[in-house]
This record gives C-alpha cells, structure tokens and sequence, in this order.
C-alpha cells in the first residue's frame, strides 16, 4: 500500500516525537521556577497537540493550534511576564506545610492521570462508523455557517467584550494609581 | 497493540490527554504565581482539546462536531488568557506582586 521506504517507520517516528513534545513541555510547564521557561514549556506542549491534531485527521486545527497558542497566546502571556515580575520566590527552607501541599498535589494529580487513563482504556465506546465522512476545511466552514451559526455569533460577541473589557480592566487599574 | 500502530489507536491519545491533564492539576495547585496558574489552566484546556479531537475521530459519525468545539475552545481560552493577563497586571499595580499568597484583601 505505501510506495514510500520506510513509511510505517517515519509515522511512527513523528508520532512518538510529538507526543514526547507533548508530554515533556506539559512537564516542563509545571515544574519549572523560571515562569519564562514554564511559557516555552507550553508552547512545546502546544507544538506538540498541533502535531497530534496532524494525526487525527485534521490539518486545520493544526495550524490554528500553532497560530493561536504559540502565535498568540504564548506571546500575551511573555508580554504579561515582562510587565510583571512573576518568578516563582525561592522557597527559604523546606516547610512542613509545602511537603505537605505538594504531596496532595501529587497525589491530586496521580489519581486523576489513573482515574482518567482507565476510563479511557477500558470505558465502552461505540463502534466507530463505517463511513468516515468528510472532516475538510470546506465541510467545516459550512457547519460554523449553518448549524453552528448561533454559537460562531455568540463567540464572536464574547472576544469583542473580552478585548473591551481587557482594555478597561487595564486602563482601571492605571487610572487607580 | 504494537508500537507501529500506535497512532491510530484512540487509548494512546486518551492516555496522553488524562497525563496532560494530571499535569495542568499539578502546576494548578502547586504554582504560587497568577501567571504560572494560568499556564497551568492552559494545559488543561489543551488536555480537554486533545481528547475531544481523539473522541471526534475515532468514535463519532461526524468529523466536523469535534473540530468546531476544538476550535471554540480555543477561542474561550484567547479570551480568557487576555482577560486574566489585563486582571493580572491591574493586581500587579496595586501589590506589587503577583504571588496568590499575598492577594488576600478586599476593598471596603
């Protein structure tokens, strides 16, 4: 089926390269004190969910994956960091209460990462349906067109009073001083 | 399930989505600045996203639902992003500081 040398081998590569970037820059994110290294960290991680939406049939969101997380908003939250002076303060001893805080997060996080993962691995899902069915950009623009109208006016509403009140929350604050 | 049909199994997405997701939680309580929580509510959405797309392709009839919802739910997190930078840095006047631990007073 594939003419291409080696093909099986290069999906497979790609893929475990973009979960790996998935996966290490969610970790890399997290776990950093550098708040600048924790925003690369997310636009590794974001990379990476462009690559796997690659995977799942839908080159679209990729490339809007890449134009709004790592174009956008990785660049609003380093404006904001430079703005701000948001690096995480140096822990001066090892208190009681942050062993304590940071064993229920782990322990928060481990249920919820098993919780989650065997639900997906054994939950019942549905037969997938025989007919694929057409996932293109022009079946999309038609849907957001007719069936989701309401909600595409509806989001566009919602960003236009995000950006207003972005710039009253801002100016408020300015004004306060 | 071997390691060269890994990409077309729906569980090697699923299980990327739930560690991503236990990710975000962690940073979420654990960080201690404004900023790095909402970094950490960034990868939440990404979690959500990702298994929203894997359900879309692998379990629905129709492939556009999930895409659209993917893609309003990154048009929310845009909004939200912009709206808690703009809350941040009118917190970061009025302290000085973005720590959460010393943003524990109101007005009146």
């Amino acid at each position: 089926m594939n003419d291409f040398p080696f093909a099986p081998l290069i999906l497979t590569v790609t893929f475990l390269v973009f979960a790996a970037a998935t996966a290490g820059g969610a970790l890399l994110a997290a776990l950093t004190t550098r708040i600048i290294r924790s925003v690369c960290g997310l636009s590794l991680c974001c990379v990476g969910l462009a690559g796997l939406y690659y995977f799942l049939n839908s080159p679209f969101l990729a490339l809007m994956e890449i134009l709004i997380y790592v174009g956008a908003v990785c660049v609003t939250i380093i404006f904001g960091i430079m703005l701000a002076e948001p690096d995480e303060p140096v822990p001066g001893g090892i208190s009681q209460s942050s062993v304590m805080w940071a064993t229920g997060a782990l322990a928060a996080a481990a249920v919820l990462f098993w919780g989650t993962a065997r639900l997906g691995i054994s939950g019942h899902w549905p037969k997938p349906p025989t007919t694929p069915g057409d996932g293109s950009v022009r079946a999309i623009g038609i849907s957001l067109l007719t069936t989701y109208s309401l909600a595409f006016e509806v989001i566009s509403v919602v960003l236009l009073v995000a950006i207003v009140g972005a710039l009253a929350l801002a100016r408020l604050g300015r004004h306060h001083e | 399930m071997s390691l060269s049909h890994l990409h077309a199994e729906p569980y090697a997405y699923l299980v990327l989505a739930a560690f991503v997701l236990a990710v975000g939680i962690y940073g979420l309580i654990r960080r201690r600045t404004l900023i790095g929580m909402l970094i950490a509510g960034e990868l939440i959405f990404g979690a959500a996203s990702l298994n929203l797309m894997t359900v879309n392709r692998f379990f629905a009839p129709d492939p556009v639902v999930g895409q659209v919802f993917v893609l309003f739910i990154m048009g929310l997190a845009a909004a939200e992003v912009s709206i808690a930078l703009s809350i941040i840095i009118a917190v970061y006047r009025n302290y000085r500081s973005i720590r959460s631990a010393e943003i524990s007073e109101m007005k009146g």
